[in-house]
């Protein structure tokens, strides 16, 4: 919102100058963001708060920076331009209002309404005040007129509807001027719309309007929408004689629904639905009056003025001790008067020693209601900068989330693993949710892309993304984790379940294979991609070993958007706890992502119910350790974990482990088949194991892999 | 030259004391300098050898010879540097050789080192969890709440009553099929962190004081200042006695700890419906240092005013507190204050990032700076 500061100095003698008023206005909390232009021509733009309409015109800010300065406001009505019916266009100085002002009271003094206006909504229109003038003269604004309101970027028009508009951005109050003479029946009525009626609003956009709709209407029809935008049909023309000038109080709440209902939204709306100054409406009128009268014509009769009930302004108590309680009591009473006494507040000093005031507020200020409001005025003008630092004591505990040392160790781990922290957006696309997960999902009604519709149901797709948007970068050594929430709908109502996911590239996976570290020495990409997966089945261990997990379980249902033969499902006490492994094929092809990815997704839920794990803790040993090695020949179909089952199965008391330590298929090894070296580690607790002791549980493990099929090489 | 035991004829106590000390010398000389294991072997001979090594012929020469009114003194003194050259020989090692395998086996030491790699912590995410410590240690627990939320708890409980205007400047994201349900029943996206204000309220009585970090979201099209989900830390403190000077001092306290104690903090009046009065806190800004000049150009985070905006706040307004009141919230009786600022905005201006998208990506070439 632009204001010019020469217009503000209309009202107000200053000694400041323009950079100066703006800091000490915005210091009060009339926000004055930025300042172009200079000299008469120095324009503020300005941030006033949403509660404060009052002060989004030139007369209220002027108002504040009277209060600030404590100076004197002139006032709006001994104010004005010439208005005599002679055209004088020069005539600009506000000086000379005297006369005008008397022109206007000696029209007064018609017995019968000059037009009349039937309210037959008195709740959402008390007020409604207008003016008539004769003919006019329809023609461009006079030069200061047209100067001021293009320096504050508005659009001029004609003289006519530029000095509503003129009046508007001088005193805040929005108005209307009707083409008298198209007003059918000469009358005007404000009611409910009629179910079907329609009206062309100045915009041109012919509207349907609903019977919640407030409008100014003729014997036929509807002129205006109330507080909202006037009609088409009975707009200003060249042509116009005769004018209608219409200011009224609107209800806040009919505006606002009838501007949303319409999507309009206009500088009278935004001023309406805040709450206009009730008393402006005959003044406002006046004004405009006195603006067109410049160009010529003359005014008929008196103000109209339908007041069908007064607006209630309760006056506020204004406890001393209240202030003191909110603020810290360096302010005395006699402060707090007069600090209100300036923004146009009349207090009354009452109880014992004056503890207390009745405030009335001012007809403006619709925001006040309540002590409260009062306290934040005093706040505002004494300077908030003005009150002392302090620091509050404080009796209670400091408690963490119940599981923030569990996540805290997550992500740590995570990035002594190497994995970057990540976030990604919240929103995914119905196909991505529908690919990724099978939880009903929270749609937007609003959302800001199609490919956003949705809250992610899953983290995979932001995940797949990010290293997509790294790969299309040629950064290929990429890994991430993030964690967060996902947003489904379970038994109708919504849930918010954490998760955390790792993704990473393979070739950010092959360079963290230690030397010599791989298993598989066959020649393939199969045996590649074994390794890819035994290296990030290793980060997800690493992970999961934050949580109390026990013994894992493994097995192969996973999403299809997992690789069917590369990713795994992990089980703890029979809860899943993670999905990982390769991502399948078609998500890449559809992707367009350059590598093999692997991607990992933790139920953080069910890992924090199983809590942080408990160290048990193990002295080491005192006796040295034996390691053998056996080499065998296996069936494809036979794997490592049914090996370790076999052998854990025998329950050695001396086994401390059961490795494998190479693998090999091809070369002499028959199709289907595969040479697996393995190792084994005995020790004993109770002293150094001797060799019968060694051979025993060799033999043991031996016979357990040949039930197995396995075949021994010697 | 190497040492050759001379013989005495002086037997006073300073010419024994000078003889003995020459003696260490020359040994202590050729033990630092033992070219190889061969010459260790002939040096511990030389010394130490029975028959002819210098410890006997110091024997031979200075002690059978001594008068026999100074031997006494002779014995003593001779016994002393005996263990001292011992010890000197036991301990002498090879140290010419070691230096000479070392420069051999000599490393570029300028070559860059290998870096394993560790994964960086997320800006943001940092960033708030600094602000987060700096409160944890005044006083405050961390609290959470769902991201999507009623319009009890994003408006109404917050004094943002039913069309009120104050709504449209939250730019809210709606779940879609709500319509059926009663307005403050209806499902949106936190346009705020503020709504856990009131579900903490409604779980604590008072004195509570709480920090709130969490995402929310607003109906923005990204650009290098709007995202439509940024992070949030809220913060409330109520207590009897709680006064806007209390609001005051512990911002200014946790903007000092956060950005550094030379920042100043300056407060301007604002609106937000949930508080009165409410304010916007801009700190100095510690680029230029307040000047809005960098050198002899402008400072561009504080558009040369010397001034960054960091949050808002106010006193929670008593309306607030009515929502929660059987809680033990009553206006009359308590008060307090509550803050919010963007995690992103405090991150971005800790660490000098001008484009908000820059953390939503996951390009690693960014996250990897902070690691
Ligand atoms: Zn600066």
């Amino acid at each position: 919102m632009k204001l010019s500061a020469n217009w503000i100095r209309d009202f107000v003698d200053l000694t400041v100058d323009d950079r100066r008023l703006a800091d000490d206005l915005t210091a009060a909390g009339i926000a004055v963001e930025g300042i172009s232009g200079s000299g008469a021509d120095t324009v503020f733009e300005m941030e006033i708060g949403t509660n404060r309409p009052d002060a989004m015109n030139h007369y209220g800010v002027a108002r504040e920076a009277a209060a600030i300065y404590d100076v004197g406001l002139k006032p709006l009505s001994s104010f004005g331009l010439q208005a005599s019916g002679a055209s004088d266009p020069g005539a600009e100085a506000p000086s000379k209002s005297k006369k005008s002002d008397a022109a206007l009271k000696r029209r007064s003094s018609t017995e019968s309404p000059v037009f009349p206006i039937t309210v037959e909504e008195p709740q959402l229109c008390p007020r409604f005040s207008a003016r008539v003038i004769k003919n006019v003269k329809i023609k461009p604004s006079p030069g200061k007129i047209a100067h001021r309101l293009q320096l504050i970027d508005q659009r001029l028009i004609s003289n006519a509807v530029d000095a509503t508009n003129y009046i508007l951005w001088e005193m805040g109050k929005p108005t209307h001027v009707f083409d008298m003479d198209l007003l059918e029946g000469g009358l005007l009525i404000i009611r409910k719309a009629k179910v079907g009626e329609k009206l062309k609003t100045l915009d041109g956009v012919e509207r349907t309007l609903s019977p919640e709709d407030l409008v100014v209407a003729d014997a036929k029809r509807p002129v205006g929408l109330a507080g909202v935008m006037g009609g088409y049909d009975t707009m200003i023309t060249d042509k116009t004689k005769n004018i209608l000038i219409e200011s009224a109080w609107w209800d806040p709440l009919t505006v606002r629904k009838t501007a949303r209902r319409h999507e309009i939204h206009t500088d009278a709306s935004h001023r309406f639905e805040r709450g206009a100054d009730f008393e402006s409406t005959v003044l406002s009128c006046d004004l405009v009056a006195r603006l067109i009268l410049e160009s010529g014509g003359e005014l008929i009769g008196d103000a109209v003025d339908v007041v069908s009930r007064r607006l209630d302004q309760a006056p506020v108590i204004l406890r001393v001790s209240e202030v003191h309680r909110i603020l810290g009591d360096h302010l005395t009473g006699g402060h707090i008067f007069h600090i209100l006494k300036k923004l146009g507040f009349n207090l009354i000093p009452e109880g014992e020693e004056d503890a207390e005031f009745r405030v009335q507020v001012p007809s403006w200020r619709l925001d006040v209601e309540r002590e409260i409001d009062l306290i934040e005025e005093i706040a505002r003008l004494h300077g908030y900068d003005k009150f002392a630092n302090t620091l509050p004591a404080f009796r209670g505990a400091v408690v963490e989330l119940p599981n923030a040392a569990m996540d805290k160790a997550f992500r740590e781990r995570a990035r002594a693993l190497g994995y970057n922290e990540a976030v990604s957006l919240t929103f995914i696309s119905n196909s991505d949710a529908e690919r990724f997960s099978s939880a009903s999902v929270l749609e937007l009604e609003n959302p800001l892309s199609e490919e956003a519709r949705v809250m992610r149901s899953s983290m995979a797709p932001g995940m797949l993304d990010m290293l997509a948007w790294n790969l299309n970068r040629d950064v290929e050594d990429v890994r991430l984790f993030e964690m967060g929430k996902v947003y489904e709908l379970r038994d109708g109502e919504r849930i918010e379940p954490e998760r955390a996911c790792l993704g990473t590239t393979i070739s950010a996976l092959m360079k963290s294979l230690p030397a010599d570290a791989a298993l598989d020495v066959s020649k393939g990409d199969n045996a590649a991609a074994a390794e890819a997966f035994r290296l990030f089945k290793g980060d997800v261990e690493n992970l999961l070993a934050v949580f109390e997990c026990g013994n894992l379980n493994l097995d192969r249902q996973t999403g299809e958007y997992f690789h069917p033969g590369r990713s795994a499902r992990i089980l703890a006490n029979g809860a899943v706890v993670a999905e990982f492994g390769q991502i399948a094929e078609s998500v890449k092809s559809d992707r367009k992502l350059r590598q093999d990815i692997f991607l990992a997704e933790f139920d953080l839920d069910v890992l924090h119910k199983l809590g942080p794990r408990r160290v048990e803790v193990e002295a080491p040993a005192k006796y040295p350790a034996v390691e053998r090695d056996f080499s065998f020949v296996f069936s494809d179909d036979v794997e490592f974990g049914a090996m370790q089952r076999a052998v854990s199965e025998l329950r050695l008391q001396v086994l401390r482990s059961f490795v494998p330590v190479e693998i090999f298929r091809g070369g002499s090894i028959g199709a289907g088949k595969y040479s697996i070296l393995l190792r084994i580690k005995l020790q004993s607790d109770e002293g150094t194991l001797r060799d019968d002791q060694i051979a025993a549980a060799s033999e043991q493990i031996v016979k357990a892999l040949q039930k197995l099929g396995g075949v021994q090489r010697v | 030259m190497p040492y050759t035991v001379p013989k005495l004829t002086d037997y006073s106590p300073a010419a024994l004391e000078h003889a003995a000390a020459e003696c260490l010398r020359a040994c202590s000389e050729e033990a630092s300098a033992v070219p190889n294991d061969a010459e260790l072997k002939a040096f511990r001979d030389r010394w130490m050898a029975r028959k002819s090594g210098i410890l006997t012929q110091i024997n031979d020469l200075w002690l059978k010879g001594a008068p026999r009114e100074a031997k006494r003194d002779a014995g003593i003194r001779m016994n002393e540097l005996k263990a001292r050259i011992q010890e000197l020989v036991e301990n002498a090692r090879v140290t010419v050789g070691d230096l000479a395998k070392d420069s051999a086996g000599r490393v570029d030491i300028s070559m860059p080192g290998t870096r394993r790699p560790i994964g960086a912590e997320h800006p943001v995410l940092r960033a708030s969890r600094e602000m987060c410590a700096v409160f944890q240690r005044m006083g405050y627990s961390i609290a959470e709440g769902p991201v999507v939320e009623t319009d009890y708890y994003n408006f109404e409980a917050l004094n943002f009553p039913p069309n009120h205007p104050a709504r449209d400047t939250q730019d809210t994201l709606f779940i879609a099929g709500q319509d059926s349900k009663p307005q403050r029943e209806r499902l949106l996206l936190r346009t705020h962190t503020s709504p856990v204000q009131i579900r903490t309220m409604e779980k604590l009585c008072p004195p509570i004081r709480i920090v709130i970090p969490g995402v929310v979201h607003r109906n923005d099209p990204p650009d290098a200042s709007h995202s439509p989900m940024f992070h949030q830390i809220e913060g409330l403190a109520v207590d009897t006695n709680i006064t806007f000077g209390d609001l005051k001092g512990t911002l200014d306290h946790a903007m000092k700890e956060f950005f550094g104690s030379n920042v100043k903090t300056s407060f301007r009046p604002s609106f937000f419906p949930f508080t009165e009065p409410s304010a916007e806190l801009y700190i100095s800004c510690f680029i230029c240092g307040g000047s809005g000049r960098r050198g002899s150009d402008p400072c561009r985070p504080c558009k040369q005013t010397g001034w960054i905006e960091a949050l808002g706040c106010g006193m929670v307004d008593p309306n607030v507190f009515e929502f929660v009141k059987d809680n033990g919230y009553d206006p009359k009786k308590v008060s307090g204050f509550a803050f919010g600022m963007g995690a992103d905005r405090i991150a971005m201006l800790k660490y000098g990032v001008d484009d908000l998208q820059l953390f939503f990506h996951g390009d690693v070439r960014f996250l990897e700076q902070w690691a």
